[in-house]
């Protein structure tokens, strides 16, 4: 007979250390990209200000500082 | 018959590409909802930079001038803006639930990530939005933005400082105490981290006294929007594809379990 619970939590995988150090370079990858959207002013793009201008309207409805 | 596997366990991979998928999804409605809400605010307060441009500083100054990337383009890069944001929020949002799920204290995989994504909108939305309020183009002065960066950066830091000390003191009066009573806690703490965080960080108001308050209004309403779309998007999206893992092991164990007898 297959179980009658309807739904069954997720469990997580444990964090084990390698967990962890893999979500720490990911966390970092993640920030970098956020970055990359709303604070870049050309530093980090290597394109000048040419991803930051693209992205423009964006920032500003996302809410956070430009100019 | 027994059941060998109790619970079903996905790897950080697993959820990691539910994350950022479910945040591509997310990242693309915030950016409709940006579009149809916001594009005619930034066009009119663009239109208002320029009547006032020639009486101001000379062109090279501001980045505006400079015409990289034509109106068009930046309106569909509005999409690739709001598309990354929600991939990269996703991911953090898949890992925060990776490391902090045995302690959200709840059987429910949807209400464990509605949980989280509320937190988010709370503490790194809401938050900084009271001190921050969004501003359209041609409102911020270029000699502040670090500062303005900086306190930005804080009050987010802060929100989710806020969110986890709300978090902890709804847990730490004892084992029996009513629920009023862990509400009021809760709240408490919030408010009195957000408020310390609100009083340290200075004040910034760049607007001009021109700038038709009711253009501000809805600039502001239509970024607030945006990001509210994003986080609620992002939370169901997340809660819908970590259901659907639970599905397809649940239908896995059950052709094993009719395969076994
Ligand atoms: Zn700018």
């Amino acid at each position: 007979m297959p179980d009658i619970q309807a739904v069954r939590p997720l469990s997580t995988p444990a964090v084990s250390p390698r967990v962890l150090v893999t979500a720490a370079g990911v966390v970092v990858l993640l920030l970098l990209l956020a970055y990359l959207v709303a604070f870049d002013q050309g530093a980090i793009s290597q394109s000048g200000m040419y991803l930051h201008e693209l992205m423009h309207d964006g920032r500003h409805l996302l809410g956070v500082p430009c100019h | 018959m027994p059941l060998t596997a109790g619970r079903t366990t996905p790897s950080y991979g697993a959820l990691l590409l539910r994350g950022l998928l479910a945040g591509l999804i997310a990242g693309l409605l915030a950016g409709v909802f940006a579009y149809s809400t916001g594009e005619s605010r930034i066009d009119a307060a663009i239109a208002i930079e320029e009547a006032a441009a020639p009486a101001a500083e000379p062109a090279g100054d501001g980045h505006h001038d400079e015409e990289l990337v034509s109106r068009d383009g930046q309106r569909a890069g509005l999409f690739l803006a709001t598309a990354l944001y929600g991939v990269a929020m996703g991911g953090l949002l898949a890992t925060a639930y990776t490391l902090l799920r045995r302690r959200l204290r709840t059987d429910s995989d949807t209400r464990a990530a509605l949980g989280l994504a509320g937190a988010a909108l709370l503490g790194i939305v809401l938050v900084p939005f009271v001190k921050y309020p969004a501003n359209p183009p041609a409102v911020g002065n270029p000699a502040t933005i670090n500062q303005r960066t900086i306190g930005y950066l804080s009050i987010v830091v802060i929100g989710l400082v806020a969110v986890w000390a709300g978090v902890l003191a709804a847990r730490s009066p004892r084992e029996g105490s009513p629920e009023w009573l862990r509400a009021v806690a809760a709240v408490a703490a919030f408010v009195i981290v957000v408020a310390i965080g609100y009083v340290l960080l200075p004040s910034i108001d760049e607007v001009p006294d021109t700038f038709p308050a009711s253009l501000l209004w809805d600039f502001r309403i239509a970024s607030l929007g945006t990001q509210a779309t994003l986080w609620t998007a992002l939370g169901l999206a997340f809660a819908a594809l970590l259901g659907r893992i639970g599905t397809r092991d649940r239908a896995a164990r059950e052709r094993s379990d009719i395969v076994a007898a």
